[in-house]
């Protein structure tokens, strides 16, 4: 278990991690999601023990890391591995590469001839043992960085943006591995990345980091449908954000008051309330104005005001009195006939709104 | 002009017939500018390693004498050395003046500052995620220092023979610790010197061709090391 108390990171006058808490289970993959220079790096290198701290407290099972001497973290750092988003080979043979770890830890050369096989058959590259190092390519030396991680049977594998450099043949083989670890050897897997479906497919539980924060710990389910302020909320690709007031609530069923506009959403807030309303984009539909009604409680006739194309998908930006984001497939955008500038109908459930109480 | 083309056609007979005179002296520098070299190694490389690797007070100010003493003269190294080790001196008592041993001492000291330098480059040149790589795997403090200075192995090298060809091309210190005695402390270097001043051109000539093709091996060495 891994316990982050309070963590401040000042690199000179940088504050790199501000008052950073959060806790790590056994046996989880835990991810850190968010963009470059978050912070998300200094974390983990904390975690390994590479860094100190600033002030706060790190627990590792217990044990307050963060003023243990260098030679007390030792039998500790050996019970985790870290990859680094830039896989370094070592001089000499892959075999040399992956064996290096437990060389550090006197481990028996009959176990080591063993070991390494092992490590590298994990991550499909069985028979690499004798060719060099520096002559693989980006992926298989990623991989290969992975095996000398494991290769040591780790309890905690860090993986510091283990994809961001890699293509996505790669990135499925290492994502595949990454759950096979857990799942085979109940390894606690914690990884940052900055790539939000990558940390959504892997994660038992995602931390966004922002700006040196933590803005939300939980599920993916949790993040991304009920993100708790702006920051994470546009983290995470929520693109309908909207400030509101509660104008009515009927048993659970709200009318918010939206500059003038009334959105209907389901939140036990009662009338009255400030509050923030936060909508993915893929939970808007379109039909042509024909009459038909849908199910959904929010209906509205909008005009577009702008079309993004995104390889199979369309962006879209409706103005509907609220200004709107929406995605749509492009075959729908035909078959509807849609343009720039066209009126078109559009409709959202009140279960698809987050409502979240504004604090100002 | 004519003396210098029969020093130049009698220096190559020397070292065509194998003067014993010529292979000694040769071998002799050999000796003494090799050991000075590997002892010189086993204290600069480690000495490197923990300023590389230890963070403490004045290192920048220790980093930048090192550096001054790359170009240490070497009469001054040689001054030091006799200092230290003459009769009246503090290590007197060993006996050392006029001896190979003492000569070694002083290629030592004067080469000890380069190696250091250099040994200080070829690590800064290891990338600080390998170090960390290294030290995530589980190393000790001296498991991470072996194993960095080993990814470092070609350009520290590379410091070392830089190292031996000062050593073996200085005359200074070899003069003033040796003595230039005839078959004992007598190396290239201040063999050249002593017949020079002697008029004694072919064995001077013949020697400095010796001198020079040992600086060309060197650097050939140096050259196919760094290709690495």
């Amino acid at each position: 278990m891994i316990d982050f108390d309070q963590v401040v990171m000042n690199f000179g006058e940088k504050e790199v991690l501000k008052n950073v808490s959060f806790s790590i289970e056994d046996s989880e993959i835990f991810t850190f999601i968010g963009p470059s220079g978050s912070g998300k790096t200094t974390i983990l290198r904390l975690i390994d023990m590479l860094e100190r701290p600033t002030s706060g407290n790190i627990f590792i099972d217990g044990t307050d890391v963060a003023t243990l001497k260098d030679r007390e973290r030792i039998p500790l750092r050996r019970r985790m591995s870290m990859v680094f988003q830039k896989p370094s080979p070592l001089r000499g043979s892959v075999f040399d590469n992956v064996a290096i770890g437990l060389w550090f830890r006197k481990v028996g050369s009959g176990e080591i001839q063993e070991r390494v096989p092992e490590a590298l058959e994990l991550v499909g590259l069985k028979g690499y043992e004798e060719r060099k190092a520096g002559t693989l390519s980006g992926g298989e030396m990623q991989r290969v960085a992975i095996a000398r991680a494991i290769a040591t049977k780790p309890e905690v594998l860090l993986l510091d943006e283990p994809t961001a450099n890699l293509d996505p043949v790669s990135t499925e083989k290492i994502e595949n591995l990454i759950s096979a670890l857990k799942e085979r050897f109940g390894i606690t897997v914690i990884l940052s990345t900055h790539d939000m479906v990558q940390g959504q497919r892997l994660a038992d539980r995602i931390a966004v980091v922002i700006d040196g924060r933590i803005g939300q710990v939980g599920t993916s389910k949790e993040i991304f449908y009920h993100p708790m302020n702006r920051a994470v909320a546009t983290m995470v690709g929520v693109e309908n954000i909207f400030e509101g007031r509660v104008a009515v609530n009927e048993a659970g069923l709200a009318s918010i008051d939206v500059n003038g506009t009334s959105i209907i959403a389901t939140t036990p807030f009662p009338a009255g309330t400030p509050v923030m309303l936060y909508m993915r984009p893929e939970d808007i539909t379109f039909h042509v104005k024909d009459g038909v009604k849908s199910s959904a409680r929010n209906e509205f006739t909008g005009r577009i005001t702008k079309v993004l194309p995104m390889g199979p998908m369309a962006r879209l930006k409706i103005d509907a009195g609220v200004k709107l984001t929406a995605v749509i497939t492009q075959r729908s955008y035909d078959e509807l006939e849609l343009a720039l500038g066209k009126e078109i109908g559009l409709a959202f459930k009140a279960s698809a709104i987050h409502v979240v109480e504004r604090r100002d | 002009m004519n003396e210098v083309v029969e020093g130049f056609i009698q220096a190559v007979q020397l070292i065509a017939s194998l003067d014993e005179e010529v292979i000694e002296i040769t071998i002799r520098s050999l000796l003494i500018s090799l050991s000075a070299t590997l002892i010189g190694s086993l204290i600069a490389i480690p000495i490197g390693g923990f300023i590389h690797f230890r963070e403490f007070g004045g290192k920048r100010g220790l980093v930048t004498i090192i550096q001054t003493l790359y170009a240490l003269p070497t009469v001054l190294a040689g001054l030091l050395v006799f200092l230290l080790l003459s009769r009246s001196g503090p290590f007197g008592f060993l006996g050392l003046m006029f001896t190979p041993f003492g000569m070694i001492i002083g290629q030592i000291v004067l080469i000890i500052p380069l190696m250091i330098g250099m040994t200080l480059i070829a690590l800064s040149g290891v990338s600080r995620t390998k170090q960390d790589t290294v030290i995530s795997l589980g190393a000790t403090e001296t498991q991470t220092v072996i194993t960095i200075v080993k990814e470092a192995r070609f350009a520290i090298l590379g410091g070392v023979i830089l190292g031996f060809g000062r050593a073996i091309s200085e005359v200074g210190a070899a003069m003033m610790i040796g003595g230039n005695i005839r078959g004992y402390t007598r190396v290239l270097t201040t063999a050249i010197a002593l017949e020079t001043s002697m008029g004694n051109l072919s064995l001077s000539i013949a020697l400095g061709i010796i001198l020079l093709a040992i600086a060309m091996m060197v650097t050939g060495i140096l050259f196919l090391v760094q290709e690495r």
